[in-house]
């Protein structure tokens, strides 16, 4: 019997394996022993895929809450605390690139001692550090539900408004601060991505995309853990993501055209079928088609149109970050093998994370506080809010 | 010391000997070595230009820095003279500074397991800051580097220029780009000939940002207080919604 499981288990061996050579390679030889990065490129993969697009990705997180808690949206009650815990997981997955991503990690925590009031990565380094300790105090609910800690579920049931205005509020500092970190490149990155505008164009974006990532989520984790969420609950998320997507798309048309740089998106080279593969096919499409009720009735069609305008969002963050840059400067930049690794490892952990929580904490079951799903009976629970 | 001091350097007066590239590798402890670009061990090197011309290639030292403004913890700062210096010690490593530089000056040790950005400092420690020049222009045999306060220097390049029109480009490199550089360069030929960066924006680049920055103080109570203020509305609205309801029904 063992000697039919030994080589599934070297194979399992061999998974922790290549993330610790390429650690030890980062760690003892640097940077340039594990990443194509130049000079001419210092940011690459790790920073376009989890940091600009991880932090995007969490958006769940501060546009559910704001809904559930914020707008009294009952309805979308059932879906909080899994875009909670998946706006937690991908901030601590935000955290674990930086730490392999920039230069001397050991430093990380100097913005919040060593100030500088001009530079936009500061105050996105404070977002960070704050937001993740608000999510954090967000999830705790879950913990003492298991816990079966009634002080605690009381008390965190108190203070929730209070917990989810701060995130809000630092979530909407955060995701408009990536966009304005490229303000100060004018002369650095293609003019369909440049703009004035945009830390609006991020936010708005991230606000489509956490509605995305949701309705997403609720699908397939719905099929994954046998959980069924109301087809109602995607249906509004799927009307909501199509209107601000036509929103952002309709804003980021109008700057173009007021800067005079509309053609450029349809000279046909490389970085106007870039744009037009992050905008018109997987953005306005899914958008339009959401549109429909029709379209909305079916919730796999929803789903697969909502995993569009991630795809497509997250396409917008690559586009920034990688392909204006590119454009921009003339640099030339194909991640290392190693760089797509270790973005997919980090990627695979947080899945695992989320997994694991979904096991043992009680993400989709029915709690007493903050995100508790079902409100219909509700009266306790809104005093609960007060 | 002088405030505000930098350097000129005038490409029609380089013979490319190099001694300027020997002298700051050996003032900056680096292997001596003959330039091929700017990298982490060269602060500046000397290029063919077309025509007989050479090229200095260094950091310029703005007067605004774009580099030491987008710092998230101002490892890069800007010094009473006028000099661009890098403090490693509380660098994070983020490589914002190689990312923004409008020169594409900051080079990157990415071979190293404790990396540091690296450019020239205008020999800040060693010299300027005792009120001496720094290594390269103290060492230039034709004068093409000289050192001095940057109002003198502009004074100069613009005599220069004007005394011999046919001569020069018109238009002292560093005067005006990024809102105007410590260093300063005039040509025999132009920017793009030179291997010069052009474009660069003929304004200070930190303001774009700034002007982001600057509404946070206002926007983080106005954000606040309106989700407060949406908070109690939308939950009178339902409360008021639930005892018509329970009106009706009882």
């Amino acid at each position: 019997m063992a000697r039919g499981r030994k080589p599934f288990l070297l194979v399992l061996a061999a998974i922790p394996a290549l993330p610790a050579y390429i650690l030890f390679m980062r760690f003892v030889h640097g940077l340039g022993a594990v990443t194509n990065l130049t000079d001419d490129m210092p940011w690459g993969l790790w920073k376009a895929f989890n940091v600009f697009s991880g932090v995007a990705l969490a958006s769940g997180g501060f546009t559910i809450t704001a809904a559930v808690v914020i707008f009294h949206l009952e309805k979308f009650r059932p879906v909080v605390r899994p875009a909670v815990l998946t706006a937690f997981i991908g901030y601590m997955m935000v955290i674990l690139s930086l730490v392999v991503d920039v230069g001397r990690p050991w430093n990380l925590w100097r913005p919040l001692f060593y100030w500088n009031e001009r530079s936009v990565l500061w105050e996105v380094g404070l977002c960070v550090i704050f937001y993740t300790t608000v999510l954090f105090l967000e999830f705790l609910p879950l913990v003492w539900e298991k816990l079966g800690f009634r002080g605690g579920i009381r008390f965190w049931g108190w203070l929730t408004p209070v917990f989810v205005i701060a995130g809000v509020t630092l979530s909407f500092l955060h995701q408009s601060s990536l966009g304005s970190v490229y303000l100060i490149v004018p002369g650095k990155l293609h003019p369909l991505w440049y703009s004035p505008a945009l830390p609006l164009f991020f936010f708005l974006s991230s606000v489509a995309l956490g509605l995305a990532v949701t309705s997403c989520g609720a699908h397939y984790s719905s099929r994954a853990f046998g959980k069924s969420f109301e087809p109602l609950i995607t249906e509004s998320l799927g009307r909501a993501t199509a209107v601000v997507m036509i929103i952002y798309l309709a804003a980021r048309t109008l700057d173009l055209g007021m800067r005079g740089n509309l053609d450029k998106a349809f000279r046909m080279d490389t970085a106007s079928l870039f744009f037009q593969a992050e905008t018109a096919l997987l953005g306005l499409l899914p958008a339009a088609l959401l549109l429909f009720p029709a379209f909305r009735r079916d919730p796999g069609r929803v789903a697969g149109a909502q995993a569009t305008v991630v795809l497509g969002i997250v396409l917008n963050r690559m586009n920034v970050t990688l392909t204006a840059f590119q454009l921009g400067t003339g640099a030339r930049y194909i991640p290392h093998v190693f760089e797509v690794a270790v973005s997919l490892i980090i990627l695979c952990a947080g899945s695992a994370l989320f997994y694991l929580a979904v096991k043992h904490l009680p993400v989709f079951g029915a709690g007493e506080s903050i995100s508790s799903p079902p409100a219909h009976k509700a009266p306790e629970k809104v005093r609960m809010g007060t | 010391m002088t405030m505000g001091c930098g350097l000129l350097f005038d490409q029609t007066l380089c013979l490319g000997c190099g001694a300027c590239e020997l002298a700051c590798q050996k003032e900056h402890g680096q292997p001596p070595h003959k330039a091929v670009k700017l990298d982490a061990d060269s602060f500046t090197f000397v290029g063919r230009v077309e025509g007989g011309y050479f090229q200095r290639h260094l950091c310029m030292h703005c007067e605004d820095p774009t580099c030491a403004s987008v710092c998230p913890v101002s490892a890069l700062r800007i010094t009473k003279e006028g000099a661009v210096v890098y403090d490693a010690s509380i660098c994070l490593g983020c490589r914002y500074c190689v990312m923004a530089c409008p020169f594409l000056i900051p080079k990157y040790e990415w071979n190293s397991p404790f990396p540091r950005v690296r450019k020239c400092d205008l020999c800040y420690e060693g010299r300027v800051s005792k009120g001496e020049e720094p290594a390269c222009s103290s060492v230039c045999p034709n004068g093409a580097t000289v050192f001095g306060e940057r109002a003198e220097l502009l004074r100069i390049a613009k005599g220069r220029i004007q005394r011999e029109p046919e001569k020069y480009i018109d238009e002292v490199y560093g005067e005006y780009q990024a809102g105007g550089t410590s260093v300063m360069m005039i040509l025999g030929k132009t920017t793009a000939a030179s291997g010069l960066r052009e474009g660069v924006l003929l304004d200070a680049l930190p303001p774009l940002t700034g002007r982001m920055l600057r509404k946070i103080p206002v926007a983080v109570p106005v954000v606040g207080l309106m989700l407060a203020g949406f908070y109690f509305l939308t939950k009178r609205k339902n409360d008021i919604a639930k005892e018509e309801e329970e009106e009706k029904n009882g």
